[in-house]
C-alpha cells in the first residue's frame, strides 16, 4: 500500500492466486510487512485493542442472540435463562455487557491519542473521520443493546433517547412515532432495536476496513507527528508491532477479564435488574457511564431542542476538527501552549461525564462554597468543550510558537545522534 | 406538559406501591449495615448449610407474598446449589447429584410438596399434580393484580435477582428484614398497613416485620433467631439471583494466571526481539 509491495509468492499455489486475487500479497503488504514508525508508544497499541474488542462483541452476540428473545414478556426471563441454564451463559453474558465498556474504554483512549498527537491532520482526514463515523455507530450499537435486556433501565433510557428527536420542530412528533412504531416503546420497539444492535457491529466490522485502508495509505503518524522520511525511521509491523500489540492486548485482556469475573455489575446498574415497567420511572435515569458527558451537554441548555441541538454538535464539532486545528504541527508534544489546553479538556470531559451521572441541583462536592452545583459545572465544562474545538485550536496555530522538533524519527529515538553507520546508506 | 403528566403518574405510583425506586446513595436514607459474607470477595463462596437454612426462611415465610419466578426446583440441586450433595438414607457419605437434578430425591421431595396445574389433559381439562424438579417455583399469586388486591396494592417484587436489583445487594436486604425496630421520626406520616423502616426507599413500606424468633424450624439444629434468619435468607437469595458465582470466581483465577502467564511472555518476547533495533 504505501511503497511498492515487497510480496514474493513462493510456492505454485500462491503465484497462481496472485494473479487472480492477491488475498495473501494483501495480507503481506498490511500486515506483515507494512512499514511502521519505529518510535510508536503505547498509546498506539489501542487500534489492536479494539479490533480484538469489535470481534469478542461479535462472537459473543452471536451467540447470544441464539439464547435471546426479543419480546417485551420474554425478554426479561430470557437473559436470565442465559444467565442460569445456558451452558456457560453467565460467561458470555457477562463478557458482553463488560466487554461493551472496555470498548468504549479503549476508544476513548484511541481518540484521546489522537487529538494529543494530531493525528487526524493531513494526511489522515479521512481516517480521522471514518474513526468518528466508527464512534457513532458505536454509541447507538451501545445504546440499542442497553434497551435489549429490558429492564427499566432499558425502558426508561429508550424512551428519554428516543423523546429527544421529538424536539425537531414540525416532524419530531411522526419521527418518533416512526422510530417507535408505535405510540410508546413497546414490543415493535424492541424488536427492531434488535435487529439494529445486530446489524450495526458488521457496519463497524465494514467501517472499520475502510479505517485501515485510509491508515495504510498515508503510514501510520506517530509521537514525533513528522512524517516518515526514510527507511531508517520504520520496521516491519510484523513481528516488531505484532508483538507490542499482542502485550498490550494480553495486559487489556487481564484488566476485561477481572471485571468480568470478579466484578461483573460494577459499570452496570441495579434498577435494569427490575423488569421494564412503564407505570414506574425510576427515581433517576441515567445512561451508560460511556454516554454520560453527552448526557451532561444535553441538560446544560434549558431548552430541549436546543440541548439536542448542542448533544449531536458535540460530535458533529468532531468531523470538521482537521479544518479547525490550523497548527502546521501535529504532535501537541511540540505545542506548548495546546499542550495545557488538551490536558484541560481531558479534564472537562472526565467532569462532564461526572455531571452527567449527578442530579443536577446537586451542589458539587468542594464547590458548594461558591455554589455550584452539578447544572453550572456541566455548563460551564461544556463551553469548554466547544471551545476547545472553535476557538481555542483554531486561535492557537497562529499565536502559539511551537518548540524545535527532532529532525527525523529516527533522530528522535537515538536521541539526536544519526543511526548507526551501517544502517545510514545515503537515499 | 406530557412530561410532567408522567413524572405525577409515576410519582403516585412510587408512593402507592412503595416501590424502592431511589437509593441511600443518594443520601435520603439509611445506609445498609455492613455484614461479613462468606461469599464476598475474590475467594468468597456460598456456604451451603446457610443456602439450605435459607431455602427454608424463603419456603416458610417469604414464599407466602414473593415469587421465585426464574428460579425452578430443579435449580436448588445444580452445581454450588443449596441441595446438590445429598446424605441417601443408610449412608454415611454424600451423593453428588448435580449432574441430573431430577434425579435428586430431595429436589423430588421439595417439589412434591406443591401442587401444580398442569394440562389440558386429553379431554380439554385443566388438572392439579404434585410438583416435580423441572417446574417453576410456583407463585403465591395468580396474577399480579391478585397479589395487589391482597396486599394494599403494594405488588410484593419478585425475589430471583432482588440483591443484583438493589443498591447495596446483600446488605441492603439483610438491613431491610432487621430495619423495623427504629423509632418512627416525628415528621413522618405512616398511614396504617404501612411500616417505618429506614433502610427502605422513601423509608415507609408496606411489607410487615415478617422474621421473629424461631419462627422457622431448622434441620441442622441452628437457633432460628431473627439474625440468623435475616442473614441465611439474604445468602439464599444472593445464590438464587447468581448461582453460578462460585464457577464463576473459580474459573476466573484460572483465567487471570493463563492472562498474566501469556503477558509476561509476550513482554519477554518484546524486550527481547525490541533489544535488537535502536528505539
Amino acid at each position: 500500500m504505501s511503497g511498492p509491495s515487497t510480496y514474493e509468492p513462493k510456492t505454485g499455489i500462491e503465484r497462481w492466486l496472485d494473479s487472480r486475487l492477491p488475498i495473501v500479497r494483501l495480507g503481506w503488504d498490511s500486515f506483515v510487512d507494512f512499514p511502521t514508525p519505529k518510535n510508536l508508544n503505547y498509546w498506539y497499541t489501542f487500534g489492536g485493542i479494539l479490533t480484538v474488542c469489535l470481534m469478542v462483541q461479535i462472537l459473543t452476540g452471536i451467540v447470544l442472540a441464539m439464547h435471546y428473545v426479543p419480546h417485551v414478556d420474554y425478554a426479561f426471563a430470557s437473559i436470565e435463562r442465559i444467565d442460569r441454564d445456558v451452558n456457560f451463559g453467565w460467561l458470555l453474558r457477562n463478557i458482553h455487557a463488560v466487554g461493551a465498556s472496555m470498548f468504549f474504554l479503549a476508544v476513548y483512549l484511541h481518540i484521546f491519542r489522537g487529538l494529543y498527537y494530531g493525528s487526524y491532520k493531513a494526511p489522515r482526514e479521512v481516517l480521522w473521520i471514518l474513526g468518528v463515523v466508527i464512534y457513532l455507530l458505536m454509541m447507538a450499537a451501545a445504546f440499542l443493546g442497553y434497551v435489549l435486556p429490558w429492564g427499566q433501565m432499558s425502558f426508561w433510557g429508550a424512551t428519554v433517547i428516543t423523546e429527544l428527536f421529538g424536539a425537531i420542530p414540525l416532524v419530531g412528533g411522526p419521527i418518533t412515532e416512526w422510530l417507535w412504531g408505535g405510540f410508546a416503546v413497546g414490543n415493535t420497539t424492541l424488536n427492531r432495536f434488535f435487529s439494529l444492535h445486530y446489524l450495526i457491529p458488521f457496519l463497524i466490522a465494514g467501517v472499520v476496513g475502510l479505517h485501515i485502508w485510509a491508515l495504510h495509505v498515508p503510514g501510520n503518524n506517530n509521537p514525533t507527528g513528522i512524517s516518515v522520511k526514510s527507511s531508517n525511521d520504520t520496521l516491519p509491523f510484523h513481528p516488531y508491532y505484532t508483538v507490542k500489540d499482542g502485550f498490550a492486548i494480553a495486559v487489556f485482556l487481564l484488566i476485561f477479564a477481572f471485571f468480568v469475573f470478579f466484578w461483573p455489575d460494577a459499570l452496570g446498574h441495579a434498577d435494569n435488574y427490575i423488569e421494564a415497567d412503564p407505570l414506574v420511572t425510576p427515581a433517576h435515569i441515567v445512561p451508560e457511564w460511556y454516554l454520560l458527558p453527552f448526557y451532561a451537554i444535553l441538560r446544560a441548555v434549558p431548552d430541549k431542542l436546543g440541548g439536542v441541538i448542542l448533544m449531536f454538535g458535540a460530535i458533529a464539532v468532531l468531523f470538521v476538527l482537521p479544518w479547525l486545528d490550523t497548527s502546521k504541527v501535529r504532535s501537541m508534544r511540540y505545542r506548548p501552549m495546546a499542550k495545557w489546553f488538551f490536558v484541560i479538556f481531558l479534564l472537562a470531559c472526565l467532569g462532564l461525564g461526572w455531571a452527567g451521572a449527578e442530579l443536577p441541583d446537586k451542589m458539587v462536592p468542594g464547590l458548594e462554597a461558591i455554589g455550584v452545583d452539578f447544572l453550572l459545572f456541566g455548563r460551564v465544562l461544556t463551553i469548554y468543550y466547544f471551545a476547545y474545538f472553535l476557538v481555542i485550536l483554531p486561535v492557537l496555530g497562529f499565536v502559539e510558537k511551537p518548540t524545535e522538533r527532532p529532525a527525523s524519527i529516527d533522530a528522535s529515538v537515538t536521541g539526536g545522534k544519526s543511526a548507526a553507520p551501517a544502517a545510514a546508506p545515503a537515499e | 406538559m406530557k412530561n410532567i403528566h408522567r413524572a405525577l403518574i409515576a410519582a403516585a405510583g412510587v408512593l402507592a406501591v412503595g416501590v424502592p425506586v431511589a437509593a441511600w446513595a443518594a443520601g435520603e436514607y439509611k445506609k445498609p449495615e455492613e455484614y461479613t459474607w462468606s461469599f464476598e470477595g475474590p475467594f468468597g463462596t456460598f456456604d451451603q448449610a446457610q443456602l439450605q437454612r435459607g431455602w427454608v426462611v424463603y419456603a416458610q415465610v417469604c414464599a407466602a407474598c414473593h415469587s421465585l419466578e426464574h428460579l425452578d426446583f430443579r435449580h436448588l440441586g445444580m452445581d454450588g446449589g443449596p441441595f446438590d450433595q445429598v446424605q441417601l438414607p443408610g449412608e454415611d457419605y454424600y451423593t453428588d447429584f448435580s449432574a441430573d437434578p431430577n434425579q435428586n430425591p430431595v429436589i423430588r421431595a421439595i417439589a412434591a410438596e406443591y401442587m401444580i396445574q398442569d394440562g389440558p389433559d386429553e379431554f380439554g381439562d385443566m388438572f392439579e399434580r404434585p410438583g416435580r424438579p423441572s417446574d417453576s417455583i410456583p407463585s403465591p399469586w395468580e396474577n399480579e393484580q391478585q397479589g395487589r388486591s391482597a396486599n394494599g396494592g403494594a405488588y410484593p417484587p419478585d425475589l430471583s435477582v432482588i440483591t443484583k436489583a438493589r443498591y447495596g445487594g446483600p446488605e441492603y436486604i439483610r438491613s431491610l428484614l432487621l430495619g423495623y425496630d427504629y423509632e418512627v421520626p416525628e415528621d413522618l406520616e405512616v398511614r396504617p398497613g404501612n411500616y417505618y423502616n429506614p433502610y427502605m426507599s422513601g423509608q415507609v413500606i408496606a411489607m410487615p416485620p415478617v422474621l421473629f424468633e424461631d419462627g422457622v424450624v431448622y434441620e441442622d439444629g441452628t437457633a432460628a433467631t431473627v439474625d440468623q434468619m435475616a442473614a441465611d435468607v439474604t445468602a439464599f437469595l444472593t445464590w438464587a439471583g447468581e448461582p453460578h458465582m462460585d464457577a464463576r470466581k473459580s474459573l476466573g483465577f484460572i483465567v487471570m494466571a493463563y492472562l498474566l502467564f501469556l503477558s509476561i511472555l509476550l513482554y519477554a518476547a518484546y524486550k527481547v526481539l525490541w533489544s535488537r533495533v535502536k528505539h
